[in-house]
């Protein structure tokens, strides 16, 4: 089987970076015809980065590049495609308002006479794909409005359509149910089957050992492993994922711990999180661990006010704040430094000194007046203490690095003087100096007795950091480990939850419609 | 050196920052809302020494009696559209407010400061429509205000039909013509109000914490969403003073021309807008200064007043503001690119006097 000829794609020693940033130092890949392939790895490991460089989308730095024996270099994902690869993303990208056999033929609609599209051939083609991928889809609807399981079926359409030889899907069942999983997996065999390469990426290790034959394991940009599936367990995979030291990069010296700050009691989103209760005191940094998508800033962004939930409550120093009301939430001490820096963290075409100054300007006016000067004058300290990197205050915040972006955004919520501090992602695509002057900044504030609830997608970081590590998995908090006792395995495990995918699917969905 | 912390004592911090990374010239003289003031003064010194008639009282006094409109819906539509909405009904509720002043003062024989108010009141509530449509229920400006500067009209129209109200008190009238200075004087009595208006809306947009939420939601209105901006309350209220200031509008724009018409003031919101995009302010949001807004209007007016007297069609002055107004457009993608070629020697200069911050120093132009 691992004979040269019969592989579909071989990336050895493929490397790529970002600035200064290595996403890939070693990427290297075999995937044999007629076999399903599992990649797995932590978040930022490194597999998104080897799919982009495989699907066109971004080009390797270096290293060997074959598909089907033969060297290649793909400028764009027009040219992977058509050389015969297909991604299926998490989400699909569809056009809604177009019907679905039109998204399966976009840009390449069957023609009739006169050059005018032949929409019976178009839609008579549609029904043969879905029958042989035995799936009943009308090819007349609008995209809009099917679940995500049925556009993932409509992008491996595309695929077969196109004659793709190799089929990357990038954690494709993240948003499915069951059923739909099964669905799915019937139909990957039957590709397999048919002779076609297939990646599976996923974090749902019952996933991958019920459907792929061969498991490459990636970690920090490079290379772990890659075996058959049925010559390894899943705690070796896990070892394989994390291995590595944690101990010296991020140190979180003890601090006292005082009174209860936050208390969130019984809070659930329909469809987002269900019941989610813990309490975070003084001088704390409680860790939020899970993987993407689990829900981890939906919980932040809910108890900070920014989006709304169905039911519970959340408490600061014992008042209780109410729901959707961002202002409320600062007022009482809370402090949010969110995911997304451009888009949510500030405003990147404002001014250092606006954007420091942005959440205690109302606390800067005079006798009603607000001056850019009283702005400066206030931020300027802020700025000084986060060492932000800049010209001048008048500086957009635009020009400025990640890292120091992320200082301002930081600057501009420690200038509110907060009782607790939310910080989704605090160290991501920054620098590795700026890294740890952050981590040493929020060292330093939990032993000044701020509270602090700490997201994040690394796991060293969290076990580095936290005092305590919640653990998210699919909306809910499955784990709590005090820091003694957090582990890379441990929290991997309560991440994943293995053994309960489609068991305890049913029963969320129970408890969900009464609320 | 590179350790942030917090365990600094208050004074001593050990960075300070220079305010600004431009002197004061370069950032007064290097924007879009002085380049619309000098090709105002320009344009104006030239029709004075060069134009007949342009330099006498009466020229200047007719001019701001035109433009007074525009210049005070100016100032709330500039509000509006710094946060990347537009108010397309504003010349509507002028002809509503218009048409309601002569209603009730004819038919319901209320007095003019009484029928003013409730006209005033009722451009409130049509703003508020416009601002509930847009700011709470999520719909586009754009497509929200299309509607109702056929609603409102529409409604104006029905009021009164094809008839008009003329018949006003003389005092009233006269009022709206008015002088500050006395007889033979330039400036009307209007500019007043305009000034007052103007005071508070300076404040309201370049000096209170509202303004600041103004300019964020214009730029990225999820980020001022994550700062504790109440995006919704913000449009709202912008769209109510727009309401008001237009009814407001149309209470003079009636007594000024002694006439209350259903089609009163139609097409002026396009003046409006022109005058604001002309005095700097992005139609995407976030960018623009009440300064360049007020020039804008009053170029606009200088040019068509020197025409007229030059004895140029309406048509050619048409084409000529409109010509303006896109080259306008077009002079701040090339402000921008002056700016990001400029700097190279500014910066320099920069650096070398705040030789700590050089570690920052990043090029503009990227």
């Amino acid at each position: 089987m691992a004979e040269a000829s019969q592989l579909t794609l071989e990336l050895e020693g493929v490397t790529k970076s970002f600035g200064s940033v290595a996403a890939l130092t070693n990427g290297t890949l075999r995937v044999a015809a007629g076999s399903i392939h599992a990649l797995v790895g932590e978040n930022g490991a490194g597999k998104s980065t080897l799919v982009k460089v495989v699907a066109g989308v971004h080009r390797r730095d270096g290293g060997t590049f074959r598909f089907h024996g033969k060297d290649v270099d793909f400028h764009s994902t027009a040219e992977s495609k058509s050389a015969g690869i297909a991604v299926i993303y998490q989400e699909p990208t569809l056009f809604p308002d177009l019907s679905v056999a039109e998204n399966i033929f976009m840009g390449r609609q069957p023609l009739g006479r006169g050059r005018r599209i032949d929409r019976g051939r178009m839609y008579a083609e549609s029904e043969a794909l879905f029958q042989r991928l035995g799936v009943r889809l009308d090819p007349r609807r609008p995209a809009r409005g099917l679940s995500i399981a049925d556009q993932q079926v409509i992008e491996i359409a595309k695929a077969i359509s196109l004659d793709a030889s190799l089929l990357i899907m990038d954690e494709p069942t993240a948003a499915l149910s069951g059923v739909e999983v099964d669905r799915l997996f019937a139909i990957a065999r039957s590709l397999r089957d048919e002779g076609r390469a297939l990646v599976f990426i996923s974090h749902r290790f019952d996933e991958v050992f019920a459907l792929c034959d061969t498991v490459t394991v990636m970690r920090d940009g490079a290379h772990v492993s890659t075996q058959t599936i049925a010559g390894t367990t899943v705690d070796d995979i896990v070892a394989q994922m994390v291995g590595r030291e944690v101990a010296e990069l991020f140190p979180k010296t003890p601090a006292p711990v005082g009174d209860v700050v936050l208390e969130v009691g019984g809070l659930s989103s329909a469809g987002v999180f269900h019941d989610v209760s813990f309490q975070v005191r003084a001088g704390e940094i409680v860790g939020l661990a899970g993987l993407v998508g689990a829900g981890r800033s939906e919980i932040a962004r809910a108890v900070f006010g920014v989006d709304g939930y169905d039911a519970g409550s959340v408490r600061v120093l014992g008042r209780e704040i109410p729901s959707r009301n961002p202002r409320a939430a600062i007022r009482a001490g809370m402090a949010f430094v969110p995911e997304d820096r451009r888009q949510q963290g500030l405003v990147t075409d404002g001014s250092v000194a606006r954007n420091v100054a942005g959440v205690i300007r109302r606390g800067l006016t005079r006798a009603g007046i607000l001056t850019s000067g009283a702005e400066n004058r206030a931020a300027g300290p802020w700025a000084a203490r986060l060492e932000v990197k800049t010209n001048a205050l008048d500086m957009h915040a635009s020009t400025m690095s990640g890292g120091n972006q992320q200082k301002v955004v930081i600057a501009k919520w420690l200038a509110t003087e907060p009782k607790l501090l939310i910080i989704d992602e605090p160290t991501r695509g920054i620098d590795v100096g700026t890294k740890a002057e952050v981590h040493r900044l929020l060292s330093d504030l939990a032993g000044q007795g701020l509270a602090i609830v700490m997201i994040s997608s690394e796991l060293p970081e969290v076990l580095g950091m936290a005092d305590r590590v919640l653990v998210v998995c699919e909306g809910r908090i499955t784990a709590e480990i005090d820091r003694a006792e957090a582990t890379p395995e441990a929290v991997m495990r309560a991440a994943t939850r293995t053994q309960t995918h489609s068991g305890e699917q049913g029963d969320s969905e129970k408890t969900e419609v009464p609320a | 050196m590179s350790t942030a912390t917090l365990n600094r004592p208050d004074g001593a911090p050990a960075r300070s920052y220079p305010a600004y990374h431009q002197p004061l010239w370069r950032r007064a003289l290097m924007t879009r809302e002085f380049a619309v003031i000098a090709l105002l003064l320009v344009v104006f010194l030239y029709s004075t020494v060069s134009i007949p008639n342009f330099d006498g009282p009466l020229t200047l006094y007719y001019l701001f009696l035109d433009i007074a409109p525009i210049l005070l819906i100016a100032l709330p539509m500039t509000m509006v559209m710094i946060t990347g909405e537009i108010d397309l009904s504003v010349a509507s509720v002028v002809g509503l407010s218009s048409v309601l002043v002569g209603v009730l003062h004819q038919d319901a024989g209320m007095s003019i400061p009484t029928a003013a108010l409730v006209a005033i009141v009722v451009g409130a509530v049509c703003g508020a429509f416009n601002g509930f449509l847009v700011a709470y229920v999520g719909l586009p400006s754009l497509a929200v205000t299309i509607g109702t500067l056929a609603l409102y009209r529409g409604i104006a129209v029905g009021l009164l039909g094809t008839t008009a109200v003329t018949d006003f008190p003389e005092k009233w009238t006269d009022l709206a013509k008015e002088r500050i200075f006395g007889d033979g004087t330039s400036y009307p009595l209007i500019l007043v109000p305009f000034l007052i208006l103007l005071v508070l809306f300076v404040w309201l947009l370049h000096f209170s914490a509202f303004g600041r939420g103004v300019y964020e939601i214009g730029l990225n209105s999820e980020a001022a969403h994550f700062t504790g901006v109440n995006v919704e309350l913000t449009k709202f209220w912008l769209f109510v003073m727009a309401g008001v200031v237009s009814a407001f509008a149309g209470v003079y724009y009636t007594l000024r021309y002694g006439s209350a018409r259903g089609d009163n003031a139609t097409g002026l919101e396009l003046q409006v807008i022109a005058a604001v995009v002309l005095g700097g302010v992005s139609v995407f949001g976030g960018r623009g200064a009440l300064h360049g807004v007020v020039a804008g209007a009053v170029l606009i007016g200088v040019i068509s007043s020197a025409m007229r007297l030059e004895g140029q069609t309406v048509n050619l002055i048409n084409i000529v503001i409109g010509a303006l107004l896109v080259l306008s457009v077009i002079s701040t993608s090339f402000l921008a690119w002056v700016s990001a070629r400029l700097p190279a020697r500014g910066r320099g200069r920069g650096a070398s006097a705040t030789p700590s911050n050089s570690a920052g120093t990043r090029p503009l132009n990227q």
